[in-house]
């Protein structure tokens, strides 16, 4: 049953995907100027430009050159990089792993801050809490990302020496663990390394919070706007008469009832967390994607750059493919189909 | 407007000191952003002093890695940061509005084709999209203003089409097309000018996330160039400055960002309380 | 939990001689602070329930009779102020009593049911769930024993095939399924008092009298005091052992049923009479009130509430107080009563 469900929802996305290879083709080729220069780099002689031309089929019709890149792309094959010399794809796998545990972490960070501050502000409208979690919605959606971490550093790492130097994933001493996930926190776990971990943590920790600090402000308005509604239901007073205790009332009750509409704002707050991760990686040197397809547009290197636009494209689509199915598994009011 | 209408804006700014201030802080930032770069003490690219140099009387602000005076640059840079934002938004704000009210107020294949234009934009995180932009018609001031309109358009699309198609069936509507009208004339001349007030209330809240998706750009390095004074750059160039604990190079600007975007928040907050109080969160 | 039990651990209600009231409200006074003013929702409502008897509390909407039984439960909104009176349950001082004893009090000795059944049930939870939380907060029962418990308790309100219904969440629910189940969640731990608030009113007519049945039925089988809140005096009269008249506030008249109807003495309760269908009356017979309740937010409301629609009012109607003549088992609230 989950699976028909499942792949109805998937085969409702395949427009939007298709959207985003269309979309990522026009930008590759739609370069004003000459697209094989751009593709070539600034480096590079005359009959390199014209071997990239006909390499990459440019000088053939739109068309046809749309179904090439759709053989390419289902080749695996997202360009050269000329900065790294390796293909794109292979450089974008290698890099996703330390994007996705920033951003996860973030996430989770937000989450857990952004509902707690929501709940308890919505249990005592008007109070202390509440004024606090007004203040910091209101003042969060101001501040840029860059700046949050920068800030963050300034008083962490150089006032107050408690958090290490933005230098990466780890320090200088630790090594990476055995690659079994990407993830340097999983991985020190699962082979039992200690001391890794704890690097890998104390590194990871301030650009989490930067980035998660991000969305905890909109978190935090849509629970307490949803706990809210919630606590003035007729079904919580009803609770209440049956004399249900308050932490069964407020947690297996209201609570409950009030993330459903979070679960549905967390696309949002994703595309917020995707794109204010590229400017924390840049703030804390940290190696993802964001990051490689920053030096690249640098560089002037732009296949790395289309590459990572489709990734994220293809990301971000799946993204929420997977928040509308967590839906519907948690509110059994949805139609379990297609 | 109306005599009504601005006899009710005084009356809901006389009730809601915040909204004034939000008024007032917004004809601040206007000012410095047009007569700033004439006011200010020192040559916003040139060295004024020492590099380096903590805030003092001298230089309020302090002076950043090539002894430029920071308060100067910082004024300066209103400017260009407001410039871009309102230009990003004038340009989302017309053809937005447009295509919207279009695909709300004919359906059929408008709608399609809008919707499935602003779905597709939709599909991206935006800034990302904004950086593939960017990457894709070249790096200058120009296409981060480009980019930034792109991104927004669908949220004005929405907005649009469903006041569009919410007034498609009210009476002055069919009013004028019994009375012979195209539907060209009613989309300019009925439907558009209903629009304006709620449309106003977007502008300028997009007009906070416009800036920061401006300076964001900057920031990584697109668009701007060194040494043109801009806000999201600043930080950049005080990006490795604060490790070393030079914390002003960076602060000013990012506070200057902090600022603006709060001023049009505020600003968008009481419009949105003077156009429709029922929407009042 | 049996009657044993239930009078082991209630003793004055179970010990209750008949003359001695479960509940004994004197004298209640309620006020609202709105943003448009103060409301005086209730002025010195005075009723008493005796162990085994139905009380029915009648008026129109906006009475007072729903702020009277939340005020009785102790469950207003934060924004009401009793400001006057006394609320005895089984001997215990309603209005001095903590909320720890008071939300133990709540779904054990003292219950309610309400007027919306699907509105009052939790929506994301299965309803067999929702009657454990309230079996296991009041004890008697194990974890491993509530599922079963809960299942037999659907079974005594006439749920067919209750152990697969106690799996459905309300929304697969009929009105009256949901209605059942609410009365199975008050009834669970067989409460000494049980509050219905117009139980039938969203109900269709030939569910609202099995509802009613099974209610009292169940009532009348464990020697359980009952308020039934209704509009609809024809439903008070069917099964209702004395009935309380509310407008506007004010208690106008209590009586037992049938002395109510052969004889009222309120001009109100005849007004009352006068628009109730009954058998071998056409609906051209039925009489409307005329005027509407007065807008309880003046400050210059007079002693009695009911005068402006009152055909028998005198000059001296409006001097405070308001008399209330009290013999043999009526009240009257009225200066000249018919």
């Amino acid at each position: 049953m989950m699976l028909a469900v499942i792949a109805g929802r998937l085969a409702a996305a395949l427009p939007t995907l298709a959207g985003v290879v269309v979309v990522t083709f026009l930008l590759t080729r739609a370069l004003p100027g000459d697209p094989a220069a751009y593709f070539a780099g600034p480096a590079a002689t005359r009959e390199a430009v014209e071997q990239i031309r006909a390499q990459l089929g440019l000088d053939r019709s739109l068309g046809v050159q749309f179904l090439g890149y759709l053989r390419e792309l289902a080749r695996g094959d997202l360009g050269l990089s000329i900065t790294t010399g390796q293909p794109v794809l292979s450089d974008i796998v290698a890099r996703l792993p330390a994007s996705a545990e920033l951003t996860l972490l973030a996430l989770l960070f937000a989450a857990l801050a952004g509902i707690s501050l929501g709940a308890l502000a919505a249990l005592r409208p008007n109070g202390w809490l509440d004024n606090l979690c007004r203040v910091i919605a209101t003042l969060g959606v101001c501040l840029p990302a860059f700046f949050t971490g920068l800030l963050l550093i300034y008083v962490f790492y150089y006032l107050l020496g408690w958090a290490p130097a933005p230098l990466g994933r780890l320090d200088a001493f630790a090594a990476p663990p055995p690659h079994v996930t990407g993830f340097f926190l999983i991985d020190s776990l699962l082979a039992g390394d200690g001391e890794t971990f704890r690097s890998a943590l104390a590194q990871i920790l301030l650009p989490a919070l930067s980035l998660g600090i991000f969305a905890v402000a909109p978190i935090a308005r849509i629970t307490r706007g949803s706990m809210l509604a919630v606590m003035s239901s007729d079904f919580i007073r009803a609770a209440r008469a049956h004399g249900l205790s308050a932490r069964t009332v407020v947690i297996a009750y209201a609570l409950r009832n009030a993330l459903l509409p979070v679960v549905t704002t967390l696309g949002m707050v994703f595309s917020f967390l995707l794109g204010a991760n590229v400017l924390i990686e840049k703030v804390f040197a940290w190696p993802g994607i964001g990051s490689y397809a920053v030096e690249a547009l640098i560089a002037s290197d732009y296949a790395p750059v289309q590459g990572f636009v489709m990734t994220m494209g293809f990301l971000y689509v799946l993204l929420n493919l997977a928040i509308d199915l967590l839906y519907r598994v948690i509110d059994p009011r949805m139609e379990v189909t297609a | 407007m109306s005599a009504a209408s601005l006899a009710h804006a005084r009356h809901v700014l006389s009730g809601n000191p915040v909204t004034a201030l939000a008024f007032g802080l917004f004809a601040l930032l206007v000012g410095t952003a047009i007569i700033g770069p004439e006011l200010v003490p020192f040559d916003p690219i040139a060295a004024a002093g020492p590099a380096l140099q903590p805030p003092s009387a001298r230089h309020p602000f302090g002076t950043d890695a090539i002894g430029r005076d920071v308060f100067s640059r910082v004024i300066a840079a209103a400017r260009l940061d407001l410039g871009m934002a309102f230009a990003a938004v004038a340009i989302v704000f017309a053809c937005g509005t447009l295509a919207g009210a279009a695909a709300g107020l004919f359906g059929g294949w408008t709608d399609r084709i809008v919707g499935r234009l602003a779905d597709t934009i939709m599909a991206f995180p935006l800034f990302v999209l904004a950086m593939g932009i960017v990457a894709a018609l070249g790096n200058t001031v120009t296409n981060i203003v480009i980019a930034t309109a792109v991104v927004n358009f669908p949220l004005y699309v929405r907005i649009a089409r469903t006041e569009a198609s919410t007034r498609r069936g009210a009476g002055y509507v069919e009013a004028a097309r019994l009375s012979g009208y195209g539907e060209a004339h009613i989309l300019f001349r009925e439907i558009l000018p209903n629009l304006l007030p709620i449309m106003m209330v977007q502008v300028s809240l997009t007009l906070g996330y416009a800036i920061l998706n401006c300076a964001g750009l900057s920031f990584i390095g697109l668009g701007v160039r060194p040494p043109a004074p801009e806000w999201g750059i600043m930080v950049a160039e005080g990006a490795s400055a604060i490790i070393s604990g030079e914390w002003w190079i960076a602060l000013f600007p990012g506070l200057a960002l902090m600022t603006a975007v709060f001023t049009f928040n505020l600003l968008g907050d009481g419009l949105r309380d003077i156009v429709d109080p029922r929407r009042r969160t | 939990m049996n009657d044993v039990a239930a009078a082991t651990l209630f003793p004055a209600a179970a010990r209750a001689a008949p003359r001695v009231p479960v509940l004994d409200v004197a004298d209640l006074s309620v006020e609202f602070r709105t943003r448009s003013g103060t409301v005086r929702a209730l002025d010195g409502v005075s009723l008493q329930v005796h162990r085994g008897e139905c009380l029915g509390v009648v008026g129109e909407s906006g009475s007072g009779k729903s702020v009277t039984a939340y005020a009785v439960m102790r469950l207003l909104d934060p924004a009401a102020r009793i400001t006057g009176g006394r609320i005895t349950f089984g001997g215990m001082d309603m209005l001095g009593a903590g909320d720890a004893d008071l939300a133990d009090l709540r779904g054990r000795e003292l219950s309610m049911i309400f007027q919306s059944p699907r509105a009052s049930l939790n929506p994301i939870r299965p309803v067999g769930t929702q009657i454990a939380d309230v079996l296991l907060r009041h004890g008697g029962v194990t974890r491993a024993q509530a599922p079963a418990r809960a299942a037999a308790l659907l079974a005594e309100v006439g749920i067919p095939d209750p152990e697969r219904r106690a799996r459905a969440y309300p929304f697969e629910l009929s009105g009256g399924m949901c209605q059942r189940v609410g009365i199975a969640l008050a009834l669970a731990c067989r409460p000494a008092l049980l509050i219905a608030d117009e139980p039938t009113t969203g109900l269709d007519v030939t569910t609202q009298a099995v509802i009613m049945d099974l209610v009292l039925g169940l009532a009348k089988a464990r020697g359980m005091a009952t308020v039934l809140i209704t509009h609809d005096l024809g439903l008070a009269t069917e099964y209702c052992d004395s009935i309380a008249v509310m407008h506007a506030g004010h208690v106008v008249e209590t009586a037992p049923t049938a002395a109510l109807f052969a004889t009222p003495r309120h001009p109100y309760t005849a007004r009352l009479i006068g628009a109730t269908p009954r058998p071998g009356l056409a609906l051209g017979d039925l009489a409307s009130i005329p005027g509407s309740l007065p807008d309880l937010r003046r400050d210059d409301l007079p002693a009695c509430r009911f005068l402006d629609r009152c055909e028998r009012v005198r000059p001296d109607c409006a001097a405070a107080p308001l008399p209330r003549r009290t013999e043999a088992a009526r009240m009257v609230a009225c200066r000249y009563p018919l």
